[in-house]
């Protein structure tokens, strides 16, 4: 016990860049898997083919593969990342937009035919029935599956910690050799502000689903 | 639903879309050609360095690293299914001391990464790397397989439950031999799904030293020379993606056929809580 409050700073500095490494990637993640999932619905064929294509690909990559590509792989082709935080924002946020863009898809989809046929019988084009229409009803039946993907975005974050990134699991790892005698505590420590943030949002997520679910 | 948000193009439409179609198969082209360009310059396509393969023992250690990610997922999804049956009966059981626990239990093993789980069984129980993986992977995949099967029940039409108790039933038979039949063929779509997940999840054993796939691969590269790691780590997450490939269709396949087979068809539940991972 004593060893978590001893290494409090650790584990405080390394909460917030987890939180950083979360809340960045996670913003990027949502803008590129809307722009995605807009591509997977639209008229042009090319689009759609790229948007289809990148996601299947990306969801069946494990995110292992992707950072050890980043961290192994590229330095020795001679790209090399400053900070590897870089490197650990766009593997993250690449590969969290593919689920991002499959949950808006089917947000799409759980909208009412009626509500485009409607916007297109007032002479709507393309972009406008999606962006004043759709996207604003399916975004918002979406929100508790785009919540448990952003937890798994928390969760995955830790991934970055075992590839150079100094973040909780990081910090984690980096304890667990120097205190060998208490492994267990500093682990639990670890655990504990994972779920610092994870439940919350879970319950967040449970919240608003109930919420719609009265609303539809 | 594609063909609902716009008009069927026309003539001037198709004429734009096809030219936006060249202009981005164009722009997806050149950032190949950039990135081929680049490892050409790092002499990746020089034969010799894609000679590797054809010494046999790296095919063994490659044959050796998929035999170790398949075995922990074999094994992982074979313990973590009874397990994750068992947990969801816990969670709604009738008897609140049971019920209750269980739900903490869930919560906390579903809030936190698979990684920190094998990390911590591997360190704080000293067992090798191969229990490690699998112990971290049946962890979490039993409390999401819990879920997925408590979703499925909670679909079901009240009745049948009411049915099996009014003609007698004790609960646990009820739930044994009406509702977790339908429950779970209902959910299988999600459940090999997450079959997926777990198999994803395997990779996570390179950081714990386990000798999948990803980690015969760093060994094959610090024992060949940097020059290799390339070609190695190309083919095996080309094999990576390839199972998880397979295993996905599947579950689209089931999917497909299912809605015809099942009694009332396979469902899409929005399971609360379980991260698309």
């Amino acid at each position: 016990m004593d060893v978590i409050i001893d290494n409090l700073p650790a584990y405080v500095d390394g909460f917030l860049r987890t939180l950083f490494l979360s809340v960045v990637s996670g913003i990027f993640a949502l803008i590129f898997g809307t722009l995605l999932a807009a591509a997977r619905v639209s008229p042009v064929a090319a689009l759609r083919g790229f948007s289809m294509t990148y996601v299947e690909i990306v969801r069946n990559t494990p995110l292992t593969i992707a950072f050890f590509f980043a961290a192994v792989v590229l330095p020795r082709l001679g790209v090399t990342f400053q900070q590897f935080e870089v490197a650990a924002i766009i593997a993250l946020s690449a590969y969290t937009s593919a689920f991002i863009a499959e949950a808006v898809r089917s947000g799409v989809n759980s909208v009412p035919v009626g509500q485009a046929e409607a916007a297109r019988s007032i002479g709507m084009k393309f972009s406008q029935v999606l962006t004043l229409i759709i996207l604003p009803q399916a975004l918002r039946t979406v929100i508790p599956p785009m919540i448990n993907i952003l937890i798994a975005l928390v969760k995955n974050s830790s991934v970055a910690g075992a590839f150079y990134v100094m973040e909780l699991f990081g910090y984690g790892r980096q304890l667990a050799n120097a205190n060998g005698d208490a492994v267990l505590w500093v682990l639990v420590g670890v655990a504990f502000f994972y779920l610092l943030i994870t439940v919350p949002l879970g319950y967040i997520a449970n919240l608003v689903e109930r919420k719609v679910a009265i609303a539809r | 639903m594609s063909s609902v948000l716009y008009d069927v193009p026309g003539p001037k439409a198709r004429r734009v879309s096809l030219i936006g179609s060249i202009i981005g198969v164009i722009a997806i082209a050149g950032l190949l050609w950039w990135s081929i360009s680049i490892l050409a310059q790092q002499g990746i396509f020089e034969p010799q360095r894609w000679a590797v393969f054809q010494i046999p023992d790296v095919w063994v250690l490659i044959g050796n690293g998929i035999g170790a990610t398949l075995t922990a997922a074999a094994v992982a999804a074979v313990i973590a299914f009874p397990l994750g049956l068992v947990l969801c009966l816990m969670r709604i059981s009738d008897v609140a001391w049971i019920r209750i626990p269980t739900r903490i239990v869930l919560e906390f093993l579903r809030g936190m990464p698979v990684v920190l789980m094998m990390f911590f069984v591997l360190l704080v129980f000293a067992t090798g790397s191969f229990v490690a993986v699998v112990a971290g992977l049946v962890l979490y995949n039993s409390a999401i397989f819990a879920e997925i099967i408590r979703a499925g029940i909670q679909s079901l039409p009240k009745g049948q439950r009411e049915a099996g108790l009014a003609i007698g039933l004790t609960s646990f038979a009820s739930r044994r031999s009406i509702e977790l039949p339908q429950a779970i063929r209902r959910m299988l779509p999600s459940l090999v799904a997450q079959l997926v997940v777990l198999l994803k999840d395997t990779s996570l054993g390179y950081i714990v030293s386990y000798e999948e796939l990803l980690r015969k691969v760093q060994i094959m590269a610090d024992f060949l020379g940097p020059d290799y790691l390339f070609p190695v780590f190309f083919v095996a997450a080309a094999i990576y993606i390839a199972i998880n490939f397979s295993v996905s269709r599947l579950a689209i396949w089931i999917e497909k056929r299912g809605s015809k087979k099942a009694a009332g068809g396979v469902v899409h539940v929005p399971v609360a809580g379980i991260p698309a991972k």
